[in-house]
């Protein structure tokens, strides 16, 4: 038998062959371009030169200064505050509005589901250091302004994530829970709940992890917390200090996640 | 006890599911519903129950229609009625008592569901349903660490639960092994009979059909085209319901009984029985 005679079998055919071939080229070139933009303003005797500067600064800041770490201790325990808080709020006012959000929980397709999802998308599109900023200019600085940024901006990622996984429960259970005669309430209780409970955990500490790391450089903008040293620290070159706060916050970062680790394995 | 008026639905894309049934159950009696894919059997049970919103026609319950409710008085009259289903529908998360319990919602306030303190009543009920399908022991494991068989016997519970005039039965048997379908379908005519409950048993398995219902009810495309005794299922029969096919060996023969299996229509489940 030859060859002509067998079946013919392409994933492809030569046009869309031919397409993705110039979707590739077309990806390099933007690449190129792209690199020639950013290139044309960069001084490359200062790019050159990094490797020492860099070294320098890093030479500055061995060995952290251990004894500034007792200073480091309250805004610490703010930072820690203001991300909880935060990250508190957010879950008491996010739920609703996930539920509000859900195709199949929310009270009306046209006019209220929209609404929810603007306003995930508005409290998602503006980050927590931007909330801060505005914050801080009505509020005053301090850590009020903080927690009340971080809540803003988690809003709308625990709304989103959230009702996300209500689009996604097996409807047979609250069929199920429906067909005994349970009221609204109940059929949330029992049907509902249990099945995003697992994922309402796993995004919550997700989010207070998220939110520890933001919440270190609000204090840059003057919303309180560790960020306030940092910024302290860096105005006068304190480079041994800058580094022992580096240092604190790797540290937390860790234990926290380590922490919403252990929730999430916890939980499911 | 039930009783269907020319019970219609068209599903909103144009689908016409169920036109113009008209079917009476009395009490103690176990109907099975039988016809391909697509007939409108998961669409009848749930017109029944409201789950799905019947077009046109009626649906009574000892004389209350059911087809004219709203609200409260709509999931009243729905803890009359227990539903089980094909992939059992247990809220998996929820421990087995839990989901016994839960059949009672219709019973109680949302406080007293919440904090899961229902009426001791209830609790000493769901000890007894429990008992009666065989899973005492395991009334605090979650429900997603059981089989398919035990977890069929906590929908079984569940149903119960309510102290239903009415069962409706989707599937009971379609997730679960020809021992184990046969297990739950005989505990489903041995508690229909002991409550004298009118039932409706949606099922693929004409064999299995046969040998634990007392009447058979053939759906196509949403008209019955059969109602009568199982052991009237003649070829002839099966092609008006399914269209056709070689019926020969997969209808029960008189020699068969529950020590010899019949045979299987599905190749691969001969080897199995």
């Amino acid at each position: 038998m030859s060859d002509a005679a067998l079946p013919q079998w392409r994933r492809r055919t030569t046009r869309a062959e031919l397409g993705r071939w110039f979707g590739w080229l077309a990806l390099v070139a933007l690449f190129v371009f792209c690199w020639e933009i950013m290139t044309q303003d960069t001084i490359w005797a200062f790019v050159t030169d990094a490797p020492t500067q860099g070294a320098d600064i890093v030479g500055r800041m061995l060995p952290p200064r251990w004894s500034y770490l007792n200073a480091l201790w309250g805004p610490l325990w703010d930072t820690l505050n203001i991300a909880t808080l935060g990250t508190l709020a957010a879950i008491v006012l996010g739920v609703p509005v996930a539920f509000l959000a859900a195709r199949n929980t929310t009270p009306s397709v046209t006019f209220i589901r929209p609404l929810a999802l603007l306003l995930i998308v508005a409290s998602r599109s503006i980050n927590a250091i931007i909330w801060a900023l505005l914050l801080v200019s009505i509020l005053g600085p301090g850590v009020l302004a903080g927690i009340i940024a971080i809540a803003l901006r988690s809003i709308g990622f625990v709304a989103k994530l959230l009702y996300e996984a209500i689009e996604e429960i097996d409807h047979s259970q609250v069929e199920a829970v429906l067909a005994t005669g349970a009221s609204p309430a109940q059929v949330m209780d029992y049907a509902i709940v249990p099945q995003i409970l697992p994922a309402f955990a796993g995004i919550s500490v997700f989010r207070w992890d998220i939110n520890i790391r933001e919440s270190t450089v609000l204090g840059l903008v003057g919303a309180g917390g560790i960020g306030l040293q940092l910024e302290a620290s860096l105005n006068v070159l304190a480079w041994p200090q800058v580094s022992l706060i580096l240092v604190v916050i790797l540290a937390t970062v860790v234990v926290s996640e380590w922490v919403s680790a252990r929730v999430r394995h916890a939980v499911i | 006890m039930l009783r269907l008026q020319g019970l219609t639905k068209r599903y909103p894309t144009g689908d016409l599911a169920l036109n113009g049934v008209d079917l009476e159950v009395p009490a103690g009696q176990v109907v099975g519903l039988i016809g391909p894919s697509g007939a409108g059997k998961s669409t009848l049970i749930r017109c029944i129950n409201r789950l799905v919103e019947p077009t046109a026609g009626s649906v009574f319950l000892k004389d209350e229609e059911l087809t004219r409710l709203r609200g409260a008085a709509l999931r009243r009259s729905r803890r009359r009625m227990g539903m089980i289903f094909q992939e059992y529908a247990l809220v998996e998360r929820l421990t087995v008592m839990e989901n016994v319990l839960s059949g009672r919602l219709g019973y109680v306030g949302f406080w007293r569901s919440y904090l899961r303190r229902f009426p001791p009543a209830d609790i000493a009920r769901a000890f007894g349903t429990l008992d009666r399908v065989g899973l005492r022991e395991f009334v605090d494991k979650r429900a997603d660490a059981l089989s398919g068989g035990q977890r069929q016997r906590v929908g079984i519970a569940r149903a119960l639960q309510q102290e239903p005039d009415l069962l409706l039965v989707d599937e009971p048997t379609a997730s679960l092994d020809p021992k184990t379908s046969r297990q739950i379908m005989r505990l489903l005519r041995e508690v229909c009979a002991e409550r004298s409950l009118a039932t409706i048993i949606n099922i693929h398995d004409v064999a299995l059909a046969q040998m634990f219902v007392q009447r058979i009810v053939g759906l196509r495309q949403g008209v019955v085209v059969y109602d009568g005794a199982p052991e009237g299922l003649t070829p002839e029969v099966l092609t008006r319901i399914y269209g056709e096919e070689d019926w020969t060996r997969s209808i029960r023969r008189d020699d068969d009984d529950e020590a010899s299996p019949p045979v299987i229509e599905e190749a691969c489940l001969e080897g199995l029985t």
